[in-house]
């Protein structure tokens, strides 16, 4: 498979996605290997706040740190990696890529394939080791939100990581890895360095490059484009319980199709994949990579069977010189509590509560930084747009508290259940306990020169 | 004639720090142009007074017949900073549906644009 240039120009490469996040179906990836022909099963393991969290868990314990549900994922294709030759990219290894290489050698050991299992790891997008020399020569990494020099938090930093793109993929993939883990890749590059590698697309190819990313972002939130979370008609679409997650047909030219398994449910339409393109865009026009800009205004979809969707016209333009960064750092704390009240006049019970409990918070000259009531069943999601809620049957009242002053947030924790017996009545729902206090690790992102990243790719053997 | 929102369009949204996205699409390629005329950066601006602390950005997907908006200072900070139930934006899409646009009723007609006094598709398929 790997003698790309040699191959017809007319094959489909099979690119299927088994995991949109991490705590994603833990069915997805097998169902995707055992359900028809797939060449690459391509799993999502890293959304923004999840670097943190593994980088975390690495400093409690230095073999942690990456995607643990990846392990148990790959157990459960293991007979298709091993016998049909089906090869797996995820960026599954988090802050710590090679121990997550060891934690599938091991699995791969245990069930007495470790012959036919071929481990590439991409590291070199950890930045954390070197964020002071880079600071201290002339590296801002100043927040693409608010334009703050990193230095104001820089004592706070949890783990530091550049999005990489998908040439350390390719490469991995060249050197006959058939399950490539990378840390912060790019959610579009695990799908995209697939097609690159099998049609061997050139890396100023920005057309077809800008394809493969546009097919990364249809599949890269699993199910969300094949009727999950789908308004288009949703009480229609057919058998969610047996939701068929999709898969990228790629042909070299760069167009695509979208389809899934036969005999599964969800649906994938024009209207499906459209709600999919346009989440999480910003300007339609530069959908920046480390690898191309996308062009969205450019895509063409056109149904063409029974879920399948036709993906084409596709324009890309050259990449910039930088690359974005992904940094973590503490930000205080905060904890949120809840309680519900009944009908009659549910709303006005919880609105007196939360003026009481306020009023006893001032009283105790609570250090809380922001504080935040909503009303659940009433306005929590759409504010006042939402209108006259009238008399609703019951509504939850829900209370945020964040600062810097762990003290204060505990003792906020502690002023939620006495309201149950001293306050307005008709309350209930309480059975969780105390509100927990979390330490906030919060997101900065920020840009960095190209040339000072750079990629290493290793092919255990 | 009054048209709401949910009954020409449907729509996703999402977050990036404490900026929600709200992609609106026409529920019929015909009606597109309906959203590009009427669904403007101000209307849009107005139905979220209050609701969001910053701007409010436009871009327009003819190919996709989808409007793409960018609602800043929509999230209570944003990410893990958030202390809101939807934090992420997620159903920041359905808050935008509740938005009625004003079209002249000639052209309403034309189109076969759904009046607002008839039961939202989205209610139809459920309570019938």
């Amino acid at each position: 498979m790997s003698q790309t240039s040699k191959q017809p120009d007319g094959r489909v490469v099979r690119v299927a996605s088994g995991q949109g996040f991490w705590g994603d179906w833990l069915e997805a990836p097998r169902r995707q290997v055992e359900g028809g022909d797939v060449d690459y099963l391509m799993l999502d393991y890293l959304a923004e706040v999840t670097m943190s969290i593994l980088q975390k868990q690495k400093e409690r314990d230095p073999k942690m740190g990456y995607a643990r549900d990846f392990v148990g994922a790959i157990e459960s294709v293991l007979p298709a990696i091993a016998k049909r030759g089906v090869r797996v990219v995820a960026n599954a290894g988090g802050v710590n890529p090679p121990a997550c290489a060891v934690a599938i050698r091991d699995v791969a050991r245990k069930h007495g394939v470790s012959d036919a299992v071929r481990i590439g790891v991409v590291t070199g997008d950890d930045l954390l080791p070197r964020l002071d020399e880079l600071i201290a020569s002339g590296h801002e990494l100043a927040n693409m939100e608010t334009g703050e020099p990193l230095s104001t938090v820089c004592d706070r930093v949890l783990s530091a990581n550049a999005y990489l793109g998908s040439v350390p993929i390719v490469e991995a993939l060249a050197k006959g890895a058939n399950v490539v883990i990378t840390g912060r890749s790019t959610d579009t590059a695990l799908t995209m360095a697939p097609l690159r590698h099998e049609f061997a697309w050139a890396a100023d190819d920005w057309d077809r490059l800008a394809a493969g990313i546009i097919a990364g972002h249809i599949i890269e939130c699993g199910a969300q484009c094949s009727g999950g979370n789908c308004l288009y008609d949703w009480l229609n679409i057919p058998d969610l319980a047996n939701v068929g997650y999709p898969i990228v047909e790629g042909c070299a030219d760069g167009t695509f199709v979208i389809s899934k398994h036969a005999d599964t449910g969800g649906r994938i339409s024009v209207q499906s994949v459209t709600e999919q393109l346009v989440y999480e865009m910003g300007d339609p026009r530069s959908y920046i990579t480390p690898d191309v800009i996308a062009d969205f205004t450019s895509i063409h979809l056109e149904q063409v069977g029974e879920d399948r969707v036709r993906v084409f016209g596709i324009k890309g333009r050259p990449a910039t010189d930088k690359l974005k960064v992904s940094i973590a750092y503490r930000a205080g704390f905060k904890a949120v509590g809840t309680l519900v009240y009944s009908w009659p006049n549910a709303l006005d019970k919880a609105q007196l509560a939360d003026r009481v409990l306020r009023e006893r918070l001032k009283n105790l000259g609570l250090k809380l930084d922001h504080m935040l009531t909503e009303f659940v069943g009433a306005s929590a999601t759409h504010g006042p747009l939402a209108g006259d809620p009238g008399d609703p049957p019951e509504v939850q009242l829900r209370i945020g508290v964040r600062g810097n002053d762990k003290a204060s947030i505990e003792r906020f924790t502690r002023e939620i259940a006495p309201l149950i017996l001293n306050g307005p009545p008709s309350v209930t729902g309480f059975a969780g306990g105390r509100p927990k206090v979390e330490e906030i690790v919060a997101y900065w992102p920020a840009l960095i020169d190209k040339t000072v990243v750079q990629p290493r790719v290793e092919v255990l053997t | 004639m009054k048209v709401r929102l949910v009954d020409i369009a449907h729509a996703r949204s999402g977050d990036k720090g404490d900026t929600a996205n709200v992609g609106v699409i026409a529920l019929r390629p015909e009606w597109y142009p309906v959203l590009e005329r009427y669904l403007t950066r101000d209307r849009v601006a107005e139905h979220f007074c209050g609701v969001i602390t910053g701007d409010v950005e436009r871009y327009e997907l003819p190919n996709l017949k989808a409007l793409n908006f960018l609602l800043h200072g929509a999230l209570g900070g944003g990410g893990t900073l958030s202390l809101k139930t939807d934090a992420q934006g997620k159903v920041y899409s359905t808050a935008l549906l509740r938005l009625v646009l004003d079209v002249p009723d000639a052209e309403a007609a034309s189109l076969h644009l759904p009046g607002a006094s008839a039961t939202p598709a989205f209610q139809r398929s459920l309570r019938e």
